[in-house]
């Protein structure tokens, strides 16, 4: 593994979260509860203080301990979500190829489909993760290096997140709007996009 | 009183939890133990994890306890909090799928009889949409 790659990836998530933490807001307040920025901003912030011990860890266990800041920082819902993801993809093991990547991930997606009782189509975080999955798997298969997927993958979750616009949100408070949820991007679904981004832009630049 | 049920409420707002809590108090007496937990960990509008996990260790007691919560992320949270638990004591924590004032009424009731958690938690669930 690169040097430092752990402590990168903690710092391109920490700083996509910072900066796009008020856009997070204003889209959580036109279909949510108007504090998934100011949530995230603060599990990240709480990520980024314990920065250092972090990023002396393996992957693995960096996953988790990271997971465990955001269950108890976060303060909503997302907490446990994205808690869940990090937590059983550090508990997936240390991948060594992409399959091992997609492998991981996958255990990580499945943690989340099962805290938030929810699945593809429901206008949620996993209508950008299971695509972002998906597009992985393919290019494992394919053979394709970690470089290349990385590249291709920002752009599969880039237009996973625009297809959360035209959803009807069936989970989740925008499912009280019912209808009135179309047209909005889903908050969580942007929110995994700009992580998703984060990481692969690290990866990218390590191949 | 601890071999009764115990009641803990979950809200956005510490106020709505510690309303809830006294008007429990108020109507069922003092014979079950109740513990209210509301914000966010700077204090804002939210659940916590960490703070609804004091909660219930606040409560505990053998018969179990019954959670009530307003909105997703108090429902999200308070699972999260009951897997932090001990494993012998995460099948006597549950969360009623109730309105969160008349529910931990209505479980405080039940509970205050000395009923089990199954029941608590049933009686509390009748007032579910």
């Amino acid at each position: 593994m690169a040097p430092d790659l752990v402590g990168r990836l903690l710092d391109a998530a920490v700083t996509t979260i910072r900066d796009h933490a008020a856009q997070l807001t204003a889209l959580d307040q036109a279909i949510g509860d108007g504090d998934h920025g100011i949530n995230m901003r603060r599990g990240f912030d709480a990520i980024a203080e314990t920065r250092e011990a972090l990023a002396a860890l393996p992957l693995d266990e960096a996953l988790q301990k990271a997971g465990m800041t955001l269950v108890m920082k976060v303060g909503g819902a997302s907490g446990p979500l994205y808690g869940s993801l990090l937590m059983a993809m550090g508990k997936a093991g240390m991948p060594s190829d992409p399959a091992g990547v997609a492998e991981v991930f996958a255990q990580g997606i499945d943690a989340v489909k099962k805290r938030g009782r929810s699945d593809v189509g429901e206008k949620t975080m996993l209508d950008v993760l299971v695509p972002t999955l998906q597009a992985l798997q393919t290019g494992a298969a394919n053979g394709a290096s970690i470089g290349d997927l990385a590249a291709r993958i920002q752009t599969v979750a880039d237009d996973a997140l625009a297809a959360t616009g035209p959803m009807r949100a069936t989970k989740g408070r925008a499912s009280f709007l019912g209808e009135r949820s179309i047209g909005h991007l889903d908050p969580g679904a942007r929110s995994s996009a700009l992580l998703i981004e984060a990481v692969c832009g690290v990866l990218a630049s390590e191949a | 009183m601890t071999g009764n049920v115990a009641i803990v409420i979950v809200s956005h707002s510490a106020l709505v939890a510690q309303g809830a809590a006294d008007m429990v108090r108020e109507m069922v007496g003092d014979e079950v133990r109740v513990a209210a937990c509301g914000g966010n960990p700077d204090g804002g509008l939210g659940t916590n994890v960490a703070a609804i996990r004091e909660a219930i260790d606040a409560v505990y007691g053998p018969a179990g306890v019954a959670i009530l919560v307003d909105l997703g992320g108090a429902e999200t949270n308070s699972e999260m909090a009951i897997e932090l638990l001990p494993e012998d004591q995460q099948d006597k924590v549950i969360i009623c799928n109730a309105p969160i004032v008349e529910g931990a009424v209505m479980a405080a009731t039940e509970a205050a009889g000395g009923s089990p958690l199954a029941q608590v938690r049933a009686t509390a669930e009748e007032l579910s949409p």
